[in-house]
């Protein structure tokens, strides 16, 4: 994954999050950068007709822009279940973090075949968790 | 324009290698299972390619261990990913759907150590291992990849 499919996932999950258009401060907070460096990759973004961008107002993704923020989401949900259920990482939200920017779709979808992902992925994810909701809940009952 | 961020750390990289390690793996196990299932049902050009496969996939494991041992590092042990790709695998009873999976199988690695050996040229991290050392390994490991998709590719090719 690269920076333009963290920005586009993190702007899908504020949306979410908001019900509605996504500012740049809360986009930035996200991905933990200055709101300068947001709105500069927004910009470029919204060029891709990924976005649209209304000061005042806040982000809106296109059809486009959903449905590569789905795939970046679906790919960091991937990682992030791989880095518990194959490699036990305790930290694996952190580490999901360092390696979505490494780790291509090609080589999620081939991690893809050895872990237990729902059918549901990506909407199952809980971005204030920053986890898949189901994991919780799996966690849960196997703590009872 | 390269897209792939910087590896950041001795942790990082060594992560990576585990991934690395994984995917050979996977490679490996799935190509003994496909070279079950389709044992007698097809040429012997396709039975070869899966034990060339799955031979060449347990070189690169290995060559990948020497690298995370000296990163202190744990491996994945084979068996594991064995009992995962056991369980999650589905057959691909056409003969088509075999070579493809091999073809995204190598694809997928030499996608993997390409990324790799870029965000480690773009690191300005001093690894605990020789740089040029990590370097000569994956690059090599890379190009069997590459060699590997063609391979698939002709064996495909001749089959159309």
């Amino acid at each position: 994954m690269n920076t333009q499919a963290q920005y586009l996932k993190a702007i899908y999950l504020t949306q979410q999050q908001e019900d509605g258009p996504a500012s740049t401060g809360d986009v930035a907070d996200m991905l933990d950068v200055s709101p300068a460096s947001a709105n500069e990759m927004i910009g470029k973004l919204e060029n891709r007709g990924l976005l649209n961008h209304e000061k005042y107002k806040g982000v809106d993704l296109t059809d486009d822009g959903i449905a590569q923020a789905r795939e970046a989401l679906q790919n960091y949900c991937i990682i992030e279940r791989f880095l518990i259920e194959v490699l036990e990482v305790e930290e694996f939200q952190a580490e999901a973090k360092q390696l979505e920017g490494v780790i291509d779709e090609t080589v999620a979808d081939r991690l893809d075949t050895i872990i237990d992902r729902k059918p549901q992925c990506p909407d199952c994810f809980d971005p204030e968790g920053d986890v898949c909701g189901l994991l919780e809940v799996e966690a849960e009952v196997t703590s009872d | 324009m390269s897209l792939t961020q910087p590896v950041a750390s001795d942790h990082q990289l060594a992560r990576l290698l585990q991934i690395g390690i994984v995917l050979e793996e996977v490679v490996e196990a799935r190509s003994a299972k496909h070279a079950e299932e389709t044992s007698g049902e097809h040429e012997q050009a396709v039975l070869d390619l899966l034990a060339h496969a799955e031979t060449e996939s347990a070189e690169h494991r290995r060559q990948l261990e020497a690298l995370i041992d000296d990163l202190e590092a744990d491996t994945v042990p084979f068996e594991e990913i064995e009992m995962l790709v056991e369980a999650q695998y589905e057959a691909d009873k056409d003969f088509d759907g075999v070579l493809y999976d091999q073809l995204c199988n190598e694809e997928t690695a030499y996608k993997f150590y390409d990324d790799l050996i870029e965000a480690i040229e773009a690191s300005d991290v001093t690894f605990t291992i020789d740089r040029e050392r990590l370097l000569a390994v994956l690059s090599d490991i890379r190009e069997d990849e590459a060699e590997g998709v063609e391979d698939v590719t002709d064996l495909m090719e001749d089959y159309q």
